[in-house]
């Protein structure tokens, strides 16, 4: 790892990485520390994926502005230049009793008070030709067209590569420990040893508060807040093609019901404060409230052809409620983006504009770097290539005709395309992230094995290390006989003794 | 010292159970049964115990890493777990034939270890000739 | 006969084409079993698409004996039954593509596979034989909440692991289900060295056969405890353990009957499912409870021409009633290319009573003067003694059968003549189950 540079970003989630890759875009030396094996795990891998239209924030709040902001950054460059799934598939809040509709009335004028386009009242009729699942109960919706849909993984991913080839570092498995103060700066100690940096942005999520904490910025608190889920089928009978939020009450948002890029239908989130940044278990009740919300829009969703339950944690400041992105005057040269819980995905391209501002702000002046390239291309989508393409690319590279995962029809070249990115697939779940084997109806049932000797192979470890997701998650305990071999060892070890 | 022993038969999915009223090692009656079957499985299981043991065995430089085998007759139910201590030590070299004999006489029963399929040898690049 | 293999390659049109009699999807126990069986009828251009590195199937990791006792009369190892049926279609000549997965089935029959080598081929195909098999319920579709670390196993995946791979895949195991694979990996890990703490089961007795609680737990100790399940998964990285809950009639979990198992790996052996995702994209119809297309006596599935076998037409307790049906889809689908079966102007719908869980298959829509016999196979709902099956039409009774024991897990068989079908007194047959002292 590099000793010293100019900026050091703590946090390796979709604000971190976005940050990272705006700031190569000019003349900086930037390194970004994850203390995961892999971007994308913490509150980034777990939410409902939306990039919201805007109609709901508030304006006197940072993430209310930044996520006005953030959906008009996506629309114009983001989807162009990085080569993440994003579609514009439109959000509906669904008034399903007539005493809701003053509330849409409400979030109309709010939405186009914050310059959100194309906002309109759909009555029953056009709502149920739009989305025949609705419930009979529904009066009338909100409809914003433009609300879009993203997948956050590879977001997260081509944030991080595009920032690693336009030359900022990530350095993975890079816990911060502590942060001191020094004439120019900070001496940053993290696993994988010290770094000096001028400027220190911390967008460390659920641990923000801790980082903050290290030089003495600690009067806010991060409260974890559970959100759980279930994504279900893609076969599964019930298409929904856009974002259905129920009407939102004073006590609760309302369970979403949408669908994914992939078109699984997803339905969540509850919310519950808990104490534990690690515990994203999911519970009975939990669930149980995320199916009976999900079917105050949708009556007819069972808990049939789930292919998959998960909980996400979004780190809440509770205080006030916003997000915190601003130059620690206390401390210059420390920027805090913490407490970015909803719509911190929608916000992250605006969120790493307004910090850029930030870092002008202290620097005086940021120089653009002309080589800057914000193009960013994954490995080929394999799936979605028509079988004429498909035929073409194996043609020209083999690879791609070796599918492992038969769900989601990956091919071993888009595996090892995964594991040798910029910021390289280490895990079997970061490979999932990227390129999905194992995010299919089988969970990996079929392909796990064959996903693990890949990851042996091209890391150049036994299979017996290769972990799910972080350090203590190897999947295989050992080679078969081993044990028995030890065993006998013993066995023999005792006679001699004798 | 008489005593009551239950055994399930296991020789057709009913699965009577078999009560014995055994002493010192002898059969005095036996309850159960739903066939004559059922009581010659019932006196060898008390007796004399014995079990096929699938399991397998490491392999060099073949398709796959081990090779599935299995004893050529039923060994005594007590030798099954030193006979997988024994065979953990064992290595073969590819390729293999289903029938072949991995091990002649596995702990002393005098029964064979042998493979239950075909395992090719793995594709090597080629060597140069001499 | 059509030529096989017209391969045509280019620069703007890479993908291969070829003709074929009949392509055979999955070359498992029942795309084996239906390959020999059209061959053997005389159709000898056959292709054998299978996506893995060779033939067998799921039976090639399941090393113990148990197979062939129907088919063989001996009693076999998995890889050793296997291997019968892939000398017999090298034999054969019958053309083999491995590591080849199929991309789609149309409704007319063009098949498209990819592999490494030839890249993505377009086949027309004569007749599809859909054999693909089952894959088996995974934690999510159980709806264990709880947290989501390394250590969780589908039971299948960890004796291909075992078995085929070397790798062990934890040390300390609880096993959810009594299924047959789990009661038989429940031996295997733990002959391996591993300890097995429990083996867990919902309902009020266990999913295997008896030979396998005997064999598999019996000899080690290995505790069964029956109406349990995992209501809670703990551990951040690594499983740490479970929380198991004693369950009501209605399979809910009893307040107050907690306890906690410490464990690193949990193995699930909660079912299996049809793998139907090329059939529903082919346009098949599927039955609601096998959760694999409906079928007439031949095998052949509503979208013409396209057949199914084996465990993607329904999950089998025993592989040769696997190779018995895909022998029928087979010798079925070669004779109506050879154009020897008659179509019936009006099908017989088979129904059933609600003792059954389900028939195969659904219908009978042929007249085929080589067939003397139609087997129907079934299952009950839940175990009876002393039962007969009977079958009957317009209130006649044709034939029965006397069961000792039905189980749901095992599958029931009863045949009917061809002379008897040519003289229904209407076109429906009913199969009843009733006590003995009742018939």
């Amino acid at each position: 790892m590099q000793s010293e540079t100019d900026v050091l970003v703590v946090g390796g989630g979709v604000t971190g990485t976005a940050i990272a890759r705006e700031l190569s875009r000019y003349r900086l030396d930037v390194v970004l520390v994850e203390k995961a094996p892999d971007v994308c795990t913490g509150t980034s891998k777990a939410n409902t994926a939306l990039i919201h239209a805007g109609f709901n924030a508030d304006p006197e709040k940072q993430k209310g502005r930044l996520n006005v902001r953030g959906n008009e950054l996506y629309h114009e460059r983001i989807q162009h230049e990085l080569d993440v799934p994003i579609e514009w598939r439109g959000a509906l809040v669904v008034a399903t009793d007539e005493s809701e509709r003053p509330k849409l009335e409400e979030l109309l004028e709010k939405g186009q008070r914050n310059g959100v386009d194309g906002l309109e009242i759909l009555e029953r009729e056009a709502l149920l030709e739009k989305e025949p699942h609705l419930s009979d109960d529904a009066v009338a919706a909100l409809w914003a067209p433009t609300a879009g849909i993203v997948n956050p993984f590879e977001l997260t991913v081509g944030f991080a590569n595009n920032a690693v080839e336009n030359g900022a570092s990530v350095e993975l498995e890079a816990e911060v420990t502590d942060i001191t103060e020094t004439d120019d700066g900070f001496t940053v100690e993290t696993a994988k040893g010290e770094i000096d940096a001028e400027i220190v942005i911390n967008a460390a999520g659920l641990y923000s508060d801790e980082v903050s904490a290290m030089v003495g910025i600690d009067d806010f608190e991060i409260t974890p807040r559970r959100g759980e889920y279930y994504l279900y089928d893609k076969q599964f009978e019930i298409d929904i093609d856009t974002t259905i939020f129920p009407v939102p009450t004073e006590v609760t948002k309302g369970i979403v019901v949408t669908p994914t890029d992939e078109n699984n239908l997803l339905i969540g989130p509850n919310a519950q404060e808990i104490d534990d940044k690690r515990d994203k278990a999911t519970t009975r009740q939990g669930l149980d409230k995320v199916l009976e919300g999900a079917k105050k829009t949708v009556p007819d969703l069972t808990k049939q052809d789930v292919i998959k339950e998960f909980a996400g944690l979004r780190p809440a400041i509770k205080e006030t409620g916003d997000f915190r992105i601003q130059i620690e005057e206390e401390v210059p040269g420390f920027i805090n983006a913490a407490g970015i819980q909803s719509p911190g995905l929608a916000s992250a391209p605006a969120t790493a504009e307004l910090v850029v501002d930030l870092v002008e702000e202290l620097t005086g002046d940021l120089e653009e770097d002309p080589t800057f390239d914000p193009n960013y291309s994954g490995p080929p989508k394999v799936r979605h290539m028509s079988h004429k393409e498909r035929a073409a690319l194996i043609e020209e590279d083999p690879r791609y005709g070796q599918i492992i995962c038969r769900c989601e029809t990956v091919t071993e070249g888009e595996i090892r395309d995964a594991i040798n990115q910029p910021v390289p697939a280490q895990t079997v779940n970061a490979i999932k992230r990227r390129v999905r084997p194992g995010a299919g109806r089988c969970q990996g049932g079929f392909c796990g094995p064959r996903v693990i000797e890949i990851l042996s192979e091209e890391l150049d470890v036994p299979m017996t290390e290769i972990k799910l997701e972080e350090e203590g998650s190897e999947l295989l305990t050992d080679e078969i006989k081993q044990p028995l071999l030890e065993k006998s060892r013993e066995g023999s070890e005792v006679n001699a003794d004798d | 010292m008489t005593e009551t022993i239950t055994i399930t038969c296991i020789r057709c999915p009913v699965g009577c159970d078999i009560d014995l009223e055994v002493e010192d090692g002898e059969i005095l009656s036996m309850e159960g049964a739903g066939c004559i079957q059922g009581e010659d499985y019932a006196r060898e299981e008390y007796r004399n115990p014995t079990r096929v043991l699938p399991t397998t065995v490491r392999v060099k430089g073949g398709v796959l890493p081990y090779v599935p085998v299995k004893t050529a007759e039923p060994i005594p139910k007590g030798e099954l777990e030193a006979a997988v201590e024994e065979l953990a030590t064992v290595e073969v070299e590819a390729p293999i034939e289903l029938g072949d004999v991995i091990v002649e006489d596995i702990r002393g029963t005098g029964v064979a270890i042998v493979a239950t399929r075909d395992l090719p040898a793995a594709e090597e690049e080629p060597v140069a000739a001499d | 006969m059509t030529e096989s293999r017209q391969a045509v390659t280019g620069d703007l049109d890479a993908m291969r084409r070829e003709e074929h009699d009949l392509v055979v999807v999955g070359g498992g126990p029942a795309g084996l079993g239906a390959a020999q069986a059209a061959y053997d009828e005389g159709v000898d251009d056959i292709v054998i698409l299978e996506r893995d590195f060779e033939l067998g199937g799921i039976l090639q990791q399941c090393v113990h004996p148990g197979f062939g006792l129907e088919y063989f009369e001996e009693e076999l190892t998995g890889p050793e039954y296997a291997q019968q049926f892939i000398e017999n279609v090298a034999e054969r000549g019958v053309d083999i593509r491995l590591d080849t997965m199929v991309l789609e089935v149309t409704h007319d029959r063009t098949v498209y596979a990819v592999n490494d080598e030839d890249g993505v081929t377009e086949i027309d195909a004569e007749k599809v034989i859909l054999a693909m098999g089952c894959r088996e319920r995974t934690r999510d579709a159980l709806d264990i909440p709880g947290s989501r670390p390394a250590g969780i196993f589908t039971a299948g995946t960890a004796q291909r692991l075992i078995n085929m791979e070397g790798k062990l895949p934890g040390e300390k195991a609880v096993i959810l289900g009594s299924g047959d694979v789990g009661l038989i990996m429940a031996r295997h890990m733990h002959l391996e060295g591993a300890e097995v703490e429990a083996v867990l089961e919902i309902m009020p007795y266990t999913g295997g056969i008896t030979r396998n609680v005997v064999q598999c737990l019996e000899d080690f100790d290995i505790p069964l405890r029956t109406q349990q399940t995992i209501t809670e998964i703990h551990g951040n990285d690594r499983v740490e353990g479970v929380t198991v809950q004693e369950v009501d009639e209605d399979f809910e979990p009893i307040p107050g009957t907690e306890y906690e198992i410490e464990c690193d790996t949990i193995l699930l052996s909660v079912g299996l499912i049809p793998e139907n995702e090329l059939s529903i994209d082919a346009g098949v119809e599927l039955h609601s409870v096998t959760g694999g297309p409906i079928v007439d006596e031949t095998r052949e599935t509503n979208v013409e021409d396209i057949y199914a076998c084996g465990n993607v037409l329904h999950v089998h307790d025993v592989v040769d009633w696997v190779t018995e049906e895909s022998m029928i889809a087979g010798r079925s689908a070669a004779r109506s290319l050879q154009d020897r079966v008659e179509t019936r102007e009006e099908p017989i719908e088979i129904e059933s009573t609600e003792k059954l869980r389900y028939v195969v298959p659904d219908r009978i829509s042929t007249v085929d003067p080589d067939r003397e016999e139609i087997p129907l196979y079934m299952r009950v709902h839940a175990p009876m003694e002393e039962v007969f099956v009977t079958l009957s039409s317009g209130g006649e009774q044709l034939a029965r059968t006397f069961e000792r024991r039905a189980e749901p897990g095992e599958m029931i068989t009863l045949n009917v003549d061809s002379e008897t079908l040519a003289e229904l007194p209407e076109p429906r047959l009913e199969l009843d189950v009733v006590q003995r002292e009742e018939a």
